[in-house]
This record gives structure tokens, C-alpha cells and sequence, in this order.
């Protein structure tokens, strides 16, 4: 046994000093090019839907500056908690942090815009096939509230006359699981229906009137594609990779809008920010002609005062160069809408002043 | 290679001293040992009270809130604060049911049949590839219960099933597809390799003897393994059933993506719930607000004691069993 375990020991320690080494040497490499202390890396926790692109972004920005990010996708509400606690240098969130949250984190909040998210309204009406459906967001939430019962009722059909709609039940299908999908359906449903805002209410999961919850956008999309007659909302990055039918939805202007990356960047566009905003805004149920009306930011969660440590500067770094047209066109790629042109000059002229 | 010299030189010595005084003169190796392994036995107990603990400080504010009101109201509101559990509660129970229904006669089938009458060349083929379902992630069995089984239970199962038994409550429509039933049957492909698997074991380690006897006396096959080998295996296949039914309780991830989330109780077995576990997993990492917190940590306390409370009456149940299986013996 003796001799073994010696032998085991050495390789460990020598494995362990090569780990050593190789690390050493990739970060005082990167160090030499930005003048970084070595080892330096950010710490950041929350929202999973942006996380394809932050994880993206995280990776393009180690290799081009040696700064590592190291991001958890644990959920929004966990990354506003580990961010109050201040365990990490900062969080990401689909739903903006509420005053009495905000009341909680020792110091202030800035919430940074990063991308921008939809939601589609997607269902399955065979005899439809791809047809695109033209909706209201009071239909809608009449649909979501269990009121409107039949495909073939007269208010849908006013605003479809051109389709023969099926006189099938109509089946919910809504997520389970707490989501910023879910707090970006219902707070666009909050905004036109005084009955949900009434009833249901916004959140990231919320006391559905009817329906089935699946697990996922995943979950939502297997229920809608295998059942006729149902109807869901699922993101629209999902909805254009999986080619699933969806409505267009009338925007508060009255026009029915294709919901696509142009149509959410103008629903940013027109969200008519202040120059002295805190960004927590919501862009659902935006004003302009071309705007889509389910759409919302995502946020990084940054404290704005400690603009001194190291940290704050890397932060600080980090969102300069995430609002460059490079990093916004690696969102695009990837059907993530990037920041409109307003919505960044916004955001560069806060960190000036940080 | 000096390992096993070293242990030649200290045998001699360990022999030499009479039986009563090596009780009390251990060696360091002895007490070393001793020391670990209390400990060991030591750390499970307070990994547990530790558990409770934090469950407990964690679902505090639900527990001021609430009170004991979580457990018999059913509303499940995270807008407006409001919780209660009786539908998770029922949910979990009732699909950990419709499961073990399920699983047991086909498992305990499926176990008699390999050690009693299938050929001795498919015996260890069969039990083998029975076992390897258990090695299946769960969020695989969630996939495949999506993809495979919905369709296959809303096109040609439950119609057929709502046909014949739909007078029924429990069999009333209509029919979604993810649905309590389509949970318990998942459930049960998931719970058996492991009922099977003990049940087994069990069945064979039944002394020939048993068999033989009984056999001598004029029974036949099926008289045999119901007369002498089952009610002699009988606590032991009570013990398969209870590891069964814990698998079945704690199960999270297939459960969530077929039973269709759903708040609520309903009679017919068609219809959409909720487990205990399945709530906690979909809502925990995007629970904002600290009551809703709260509330689900409440949960993970209900599901521990409801567990606990399973387990207890199980391990009675095995109890009782032992002892009426050894009169039962004893009457053969």
C-alpha cells in the first residue's frame, strides 16, 4: 500500500503544480496586454435567459482583454439575492428590482440594459398550419383568464377574417416554472387588461385562472406542438429556431406587429427614457408604429458608488465594451434584439458619470 | 509488496494474548477505527438535524405567516402572498399511489417469474437489463415521458380508458395529456427496476428447502410460491415496496414535465397537479420575494416530515408482517 500512495501523492502534487503553472502563465499573459493584476476575474449571478449570450459575451471578452467572468445562471431571483448579500460583484436580472429590494442592498443599484427579450404567443391549429394569426392583447388576457373558451369566437374572428378558425376549445399551456418569460407576458397582460392586473397580476410565476404549466420553454413548446387547439407563450429566440407559428399582436398604436428583432429593438426605441432614468423601465406595451408590444430588457445589477475598487472598474470596463456595436452584433447573431442606438448612448452617458 | 509482510509479523502477536484481555487492551488501530466509524455513524444524525434546521429557519416566515393554515388551505398565489399546500400535498401522495399500484403486482410479477420459472440461461440477462432502468437519469425518463408517452396516452390510452371507465369521476375528461395518471405511470417504470431488483434478491435467497417441501407435499408450482416462498419472503419484498415508495415521493425532475403543474385537486385522474418536490424545483431560482421563499422551504419541510411519516407507518406495516410471517411459517 505504502509505496503506492506515495507514488499517488507525488503525481497529485505535480499535477497540481502544472495546473499552477499553465494558470499562471495564461493570466499574466492576458495581464501584460491590459495591465490587469493577474488572476483577477468577476464574479456575476441570475437570469438563465440571457445566459447563451453572456456566456458568449464572458468568453470573447477573456480573450480579448484576460479578464475572466465567471457567470451563474442560477435565475433572476437568486441573482438579486446573492447580489444584496454581496457575494458576487454583480447580478443579472429579467425583472427589474423592486423599491423595498432595492431598499435591502446596502448602497444603490444601477441596472444596466444588456439585450432585449420577447415573448410570442405560439399555438397549434392544424387546419391553420403557419397561418400568423392577428391578436389583442384584451384577447389575450381574455384567452389566459379562461374567458375566451372557443377558437372560433367572434371577437378573434373580427380580427381574422380571413381565416376559417375551427370551433375547437382553446387549451392554455403556460410555463411552471418561475420565469422572466412568464414576468414579461404578465406584465404586458397587467398593462392592457384590468381584470388580469386585478386578478393575476406580474410575476415571475403567478396563479394561472387555467391551463396546463410545462416545465420550460421546452415544455411549453412540446404541449403546444403535439396538442390541437392549444396556445402558449415561449421566447421568441425559441419560437424562430423551432419555425412555431405565432401571433402578431397589436401594439398600442394599432398596428399589428410580426414580432422579430427589429420590431422589439423599436419597442426599446420608443420607450421614451428620461436622460436621468434608472433604466428600471418597462417597454411592454410600447407606443411606436413599429414597436412589439411583448417585449422587455434584461439587466445587469451594478453598484454604482465603490467606483474605486478594482472591481468596479473591470464592471465598468465590461459594460463599455458590451455596448459596442461588436458585442451588440454577437447578440444579434444569436436572435438576441441588441439595444437600440438611444437606449446605448443612455447607458455610456451613466458610466461617465459613475 | 511489504504490505503483506508486515502483516505477517503482527499476527503472530494478536494470537498470543487470551480472549478476555485483548477485549481490553486494543490496539491503536482498533481505537483509531472505533473513533472513525462513531463518528461517521455520529455525522448522519446531525447532517439530518441540520437539514430540519435550516428548513426550518428557512420557511420561518411562512410558518409565522401561515401557521399550520399551509397545510389546509389551497391557494398558491405569489403575487399576492398567499399560499397553502393541500394540493402538492395531495399531488405527491396520490402519485406516489397510482405508481405503486402500478409497479408492484408488475414488479413482484416480473421477480417470481425470474426466479421461479423463467430458464436459468435468461435469469441474470433479464434482471441485468431491468437494473440498467434504474441507472436512467430522471430528466431522460422526463424527456421520453414527453415525447413518447403523452402522445401515446392522449391518442390511444386514455381515450380508451375514459370509453370504458368514464362513468367514473376518476376517469373523466378531457383529456390534455400531462395529467396525475400519466405522473403515476411514469412513476412506476421508474420505481420498478428497484422493486424488482430487491424483490429478487430476496426471492432468492427463500432456502430451497421451502420450495421442496412444499412441492413434496403435492403443490404445484404456482402452490408452492404462494404457500412457501412468498410468505416467507414477505417482509423483505414489504422492504422493496418502501424503497419504491421513497424513490417515488422524492422524485422531481420526470414528474415536472409530464403531471402538468397545475395548483389544484380534481377527482378525475386526467386532469393536471402538482408535487411537493416538482414545486419547489420549478419555482426555487426564480422565487423573488422572501415569503415565496419562504413558502417553498415550508414545502421542503412538509415533503421531509411527510416522508418521515410514510416511512414510519411503512416500517410498522413491515413489522407487523415479520411476525405474522413467522406464525404464518410456523402453520406450514
Amino acid at each position: 500500500m505504502h509505496p503506492t500512495s506515495a507514488r499517488a501523492t507525488t503525481s497529485l502534487g505535480l499535477a497540481i503544480l502544472v495546473a499552477a503553472c499553465g494558470g499562471g502563465d495564461g493570466s499574466s499573459a492576458g495581464g501584460d496586454s491590459n495591465a490587469i493584476p493577474s488572476g483577477v476575474a468577476l464574479t456575476g449571478a441570475g437570469a438563465t435567459f440571457p445566459n447563451p449570450i453572456y456566456t458568449k459575451w464572458f468568453d470573447a471578452y477573456a480573450r480579448q482583454t484576460g479578464v475572466r467572468i465567471n457567470y451563474q445562471s442560477i435565475g433572476s431571483g437568486g441573482g438579486i439575492r446573492q447580489f444584496t448579500e454581496g457575494t458576487v460583484d454583480f447580478g443579472a436580472t429579467d425583472g427589474p428590482m423592486t423599491d423595498e429590494q432595492i431598499a435591502a442592498v446596502s448602497g444603490n443599484v444601477l441596472h444596466v440594459p444588456t439585450v432585449l427579450g420577447a415573448d410570442v404567443v405560439t399555438y397549434n391549429l392544424p387546419a391553420l398550419g403557419q397561418t400568423r394569426l392577428r391578436l389583442d392583447g384584451e384577447i389575450i388576457a381574455d384567452i389566459f383568464l379562461g374567458k375566451i373558451r372557443k377558437w372560433n369566437d367572434p371577437r378573434i374572428a373580427a380580427l381574422n377574417p380571413n381565416v376559417s378558425l375551427p370551433g375547437d376549445d382553446i387549451l392554455v399551456v403556460h410555463r411552471s416554472d418561475g420565469s422572466g418569460t412568464t414576468f414579461i407576458f404578465t406584465d404586458y397582460l397587467s398593462k392592457v387588461s384590468p381584470e388580469w392586473q386585478q386578478k393575476v397580476g406580474a410575476a415571475t410565476s403567478v396563479s394561472w385562472p387555467t391551463g396546463l404549466g410545462g416545465k420550460g420553454n421546452e415544455g411549453v413548446t412540446q404541449q403546444v406542438k403535439q396538442t390541437p387547439g392549444t396556445i402558449g407563450y415561449v421566447e421568441l429566440i425559441y419560437a424562430i429556431s423551432n419555425g412555431l407559428p405565432y401571433a402578431d399582436v397589436r401594439n398600442a398604436s394599432g398596428n399589428f406587429i410580426e414580432p422579430s428583432l427589429n420590431s422589439v429593438s423599436a419597442a426599446a426605441a420608443t420607450g421614451q427614457l428620461a436622460a436621468d432614468t434608472d433604466f428600471r423601465i418597462s417597454i411592454t406595451n410600447a407606443a411606436g408604429e413599429a414597436a412589439y408590444p411583448i417585449a422587455s430588457f434584461t439587466w445587469l445589477l451594478v453598484r454604482p458608488e465603490n467606483a474605486d475598487t478594482t472591481e468596479a472598474r473591470l464592471i465598468k470596463d465590461f459594460i463599455t465594451w458590451m455596448i459596442s456595436p461588436e458585442a451588440q452584433r454577437m447578440a444579434a447573431d444569436l436572435h438576441y434584439a441588441p439595444l437600440p442606438m438611444p437606449v446605448i448612448e443612455l447607458v455610456e452617458a451613466r458610466l461617465g458619470s459613475l | 509488496m511489504t504490505a503483506p509482510a508486515a502483516l505477517n509479523t503482527a499476527r503472530p502477536p494478536a494470537h498470543e494474548p487470551a480472549a478476555g484481555v485483548s477485549l481490553e487492551r486494543q490496539s491503536n488501530g482498533d481505537r483509531v477505527f472505533r473513533v472513525v466509524l462513531t463518528l461517521a455513524a455520529i455525522a448522519i444524525p446531525v447532517l439530518l438535524a441540520f437539514l430540519v434546521f435550516e428548513l426550518w429557519s428557512g420557511a420561518r416566515l411562512a410558518i409565522d405567516r401561515f401557521g399550520l393554515g399551509f397545510i389546509t388551505t389551497s391557494a398558491w398565489d405569489p403575487v399576492a402572498e398567499n399560499f397553502g399546500a393541500v394540493p402538492l400535498v395531495f399531488g405527491t401522495l396520490l402519485s406516489s399511489f397510482l405508481a405503486l399500484l402500478i409497479a408492484v403486482p408488475l414488479s413482484l410479477g416480473v421477480a417470481i417469474f425470474l426466479t421461479e420459472f423463467a430458464p436459468m440461461r435468461i435469469r441474470q440477462p433479464v434482471a441485468f437489463v431491468i437494473g440498467l432502468l434504474a441507472a436512467i437519469p430522471s430528466v431522460v425518463y422526463g424527456l421520453w415521458g414527453i415525447f413518447v408517452l403523452i402522445p401515446l396516452l392522449r391518442t390511444t390510452v386514455f381515450p380508451f380508458l375514459e370509453r370504458l371507465l368514464g362513468f367514473l369521476p376518476f376517469f373523466e375528461g378531457p383529456i390534455y395529456g400531462p395529467s396525475m395518471l400519466t405522473a403515476g405511470i411514469i412513476l412506476a417504470i421508474m420505481v420498478m427496476p428497484y422493486i424488482m431488483s430487491v424483490a429478487r434478491e430476496v426471492l432468492v435467497a427463500v432456502p430451497n428447502s421451502q420450495r421442496e417441501a412444499a412441492l413434496a407435499l403435492g403443490a404445484t408450482r404456482w402452490e408452492a410460491v404462494r404457500t412457501a416462498v412468498l410468505p416467507y419472503a414477505r417482509s423483505g419484498i414489504f422492504g422493496a415496496i418502501i424503497l419504491g415508495l421513497g424513490r417515488a415521493l422524492g422524485e422531481t425532475m420526470a414528474v415536472t414535465m409530464v403531471i402538468g403543474n397545475r395548483h389544484e385537486i380534481s377527482a378525475s385522474l386526467f386532469a393536471p397537479g402538482y408535487t411537493m418536490a416538482a414545486a419547489i424545483a420549478n419555482e426555487f431560482s426564480e422565487a423573488v420575494g422572501d415569503l415565496h421563499l419562504a413558502a417553498l422551504a415550508y414545502v421542503a419541510l412538509l415533503l421531509f416530515a411527510v416522508t418521515v411519516i410514510v416511512n414510519a407507518v411503512a416500517r410498522l406495516l413491515i413489522w407487523r408482517v415479520a411476525r405474522g410471517s413467522a406464525a404464518g411459517s410456523k402453520a406450514i
